[in-house]
């Protein structure tokens, strides 16, 4: 009999590891050889934990399981009450596209063997044929942009550092993830950590580069012990040639995940942003010429150079080529995250796909792109997923997060936890940020206990004003998307709290 | 967690750090890996061994959230207050779990038990909400479960 149940963060957080226990002591009892394979996460969060079950037909799902529906798997897996039927059918996995999360759930993330079996290294053998600037030539042609937010042209950045003359390069991750709403970076590392790291060792190659980093938020402890195993058992195996690759943990700053604040604190410094230019590509880890990437970015490109760039420019819409690992979050019945083309409406993702909020109240409001994304009202559903339609909108993709919430959501509240967080997590190097997100607070405060929508709801526009245009990084400079959207679309919410609300 | 403070060891701890490229930050979590906390003397370790000023060890400790200048709790709850989990009510488990234990963000029980922090984002944000105590996560928690994953600790 063989199982499958993840051991990625959800899994573990939900008792993965006493129920993996007790299935193997079910097994034990009934004297049936068990083979449990501790998968990653094929991202279908509210079916987790989610056993799987292989079968002639295919792999069969039984979820959210618990350790009351062990004796049952045992005695008749076909009459099961968690049956899911095979899971490469259910409809929220076929709907998607998946290109860079293929192997996601599919595998044992630690098994070179799976890796190599379900195409691995394949991308990484096609770039060994080819010279540098031919690899980044085909990034550029795939059109893939950052998958971090900035949606900057990898192939771009990539040519910038190939063509820069040093004696030392870097090629860095920035997995620093601390976007509320997102996890797809987690996801992948946990699930398909040899993807990333085929991914960092093309980008050595295209730019000669001989060392690498993933530097890696410190909440995600298990990525961490997951992605330090594969980088041991990968540069055993030969597949890295001379590059040399760490982890790096970060150290709970949310300032970090912007890429001048990473590079300062993998040097060591405060996470402190730099001014640019120079650009990192140019004067980047220790002042040398780095690449410096999101983990969907490089996890995309192994993909890229085994099936071509056309392949992958195949998928999208206008300058969004290729597809992006949306996460359904916050309160949503389908929480998961879903890889599909760029082109989606917002309606089809968190009404069809994601089924409406968890607690079956109307959806209120969907924040898009984290913690500096900006809200949208049920009547914008219609906008398609990409960067420049969601900039036109006055938001952002980022990196690919949306949170719902349902209609009892407070909207100035939820502004000003957007000034909140900024106040907490900014660097101080520059004023519009550490000054304006606290009076930005302070304004939404007086509002909000009755000091008046006017003047200070001009008084704030105003400041928002400011941060937007004169913040030295995105955390000043787009912590007012939350704000001003949830002031444009709710402005029945500015106004004094009742008290017991508070 | 115990303070167990050792010279010795600090400076083993750093000294095996030394070869990394950037190696601050990895010391000062190994160090407070050790102890729990970043206790002063292993600050002044830190800056001479790296040749550098108490000054500058002290402005990145002081920058990032994980280090802790105080030992804190035997048991440490970080719970996630990020938009994800106010989404499914975290925000009220939260203040409502503070206000029956009489205690605040970041202040330790009296016994010494238990600090209760806040964290921005397990990325567990699909099943919401979330906390983490001693390193552990936990998901899907309502007022009672996430009570209970205090008390088992107080």
């Amino acid at each position: 009999m063989r199982l499958y149940l993840p051991r990625d963060s959800v899994t573990q957080a939900l008792g993965g590891e006493q129920l993996a226990t007790a299935l193997k002591a079910e097994a034990a009892r009934r004297g049936i050889t068990l083979t449990l394979t501790r998968n990653g996460s094929r991202g279908l969060f509210w079916l987790e934990p989610l056993v799987e079950l292989e079968t002639p037909a295919g792999r069969v799902g039984f979820g959210p399981f618990t350790a009351a529906d062990i004796p049952a798997l045992f005695d008749n897996p076909a009459t099961h009450p968690k049956a899911l039927g095979l899971v490469a059918e259910l409809p929220f996995l076929k709907r998607q596209q998946r290109l860079t999360f293929v192997r996601a759930g599919v595998t044992d993330p630690l098994s070179l063997d799976d890796y190599a079996a379900h195409g691995g290294w394949a991308g990484l053998n096609r770039a060994r044929a080819l010279s540098g600037a031919e690899i980044c030539a085909e990034v550029t042609k795939s059109g893939l942009r950052g998958r971090g937010g900035a949606g900057f042209p990898t192939g771009i950045k990539w040519e910038t550092v190939r063509k820069a003359e040093a004696a030392q390069k870097y090629i860095v991750c920035n997995a620093d993830e601390g976007d509320s709403g997102s996890y797809a970076d987690r996801l992948l590392i946990e699930a398909d950590p040899f993807c990333l790291i085929e991914g960092m060792a093309i980008a050595a190659l295209a730019v000669g580069a001989t060392r690498g980093y993933v530097y890696l938020r410190s909440e995600y402890p298990i990525a961490a012990a997951i992605l330090s195993q594969a980088i041991t058992l990968a540069a055993q195996s030969g597949h890295l040639g001379g590059f040399h690759l760490e982890v790096r943990l970060g150290a709970g700053s949310y300032v970090c995940g912007e890429e001048t604040a990473l590079l300062e604190s993998l040097e060591g410094k405060r996470g402190v942003v730099r001014a640019k230019p120079p650009v990192p590509a140019l004067v980047g880890l220790f002042g040398h010429p780095t690449v410096i990437n999101n983990v969907i970015s490089l996890a995309t490109i192994p993909h890229i150079l085994a099936d071509g760039a056309e392949a992958y420019a195949a998928f999208g819409l206008g300058h969004s080529r290729g597809t992006m690992p949306i996460q359904l979050s916050g309160n949503i019945k389908h929480g998961g995250l879903f890889e599909t083309a760029f082109g989606i409406t917002l309606g089809e993702l968190v009404e069809e796909i994601g089924g409406g909020t968890a607690t079956n109240r109307p959806i209120r409001a969907v924040q898009a792109g984290g913690p500096l994304g900006a809200y949208f009202a049920p009547h914008q559903f219609d906008i398609l997923y990409g960067y420049e339609e969601y900039a036109k909108a006055g938001g952002l993709i980022g990196h690919g997060g949306l949170v719902v919430f349902d209609d009892r959501v407070n909207m100035a509240r939820m502004a000003r936890f957007a000034l909140e967080f900024c106040a907490h997590e900014s660097c101080g190097k520059c004023t519009p940020c550490r000054i304006g997100s606290t009076r930005g607070r302070e304004l939404v405060e007086r509002i909000m206990t009755g000091g008046g929508a006017e003047p200070h709801l001009a008084l704030l526009r105003e400041l928002c004003d400011t941060m937007k245009s004169a913040s030295l990084c995105a955390l000043g400079g787009f912590t007012p998307y939350p704000v001003l959207s949830a002031l444009t679309l709710f402005p029945e919410d500015f106004t004094a709290l009742p008290a017991a609300a508070e | 967690m115990t303070d167990n403070w050792s010279p010795e060891r600090a400076k083993d701890i750093i000294s095996a750090h030394l070869s990394l490229e950037g190696p601050l930050l990895p010391i000062l979590h190994a160090l407070q890996q050790e102890f729990g906390y970043l206790p002063r003397e292993a600050m002044v370790l830190v800056a001479e061994a790296l040749n550098i000023t108490r000054a500058d060890v002290h402005g990145v400790a002081s920058f990032y959230p994980d280090f802790r200048s105080q030992p804190p709790g035997r048991h440490v709850l970080k719970i996630c207050r990020a938009e994800a989990c106010q989404a499914m009510g975290g925000e009220e488990n939260a203040e409502a779990l503070l206000a029956r234990l009489g205690l605040s963000w970041g202040i330790t029980s009296a016994n010494g038990a238990l600090t209760i922090e806040p964290v921005y984002c397990l990325g567990l944000c699909a099943t919401a909400p979330n906390a983490q105590r001693d390193g552990e996560a936990f998901s899907r928690l309502d007022a009672d479960t996430l009570e209970a994953l205090a008390r088992e600790v107080l």
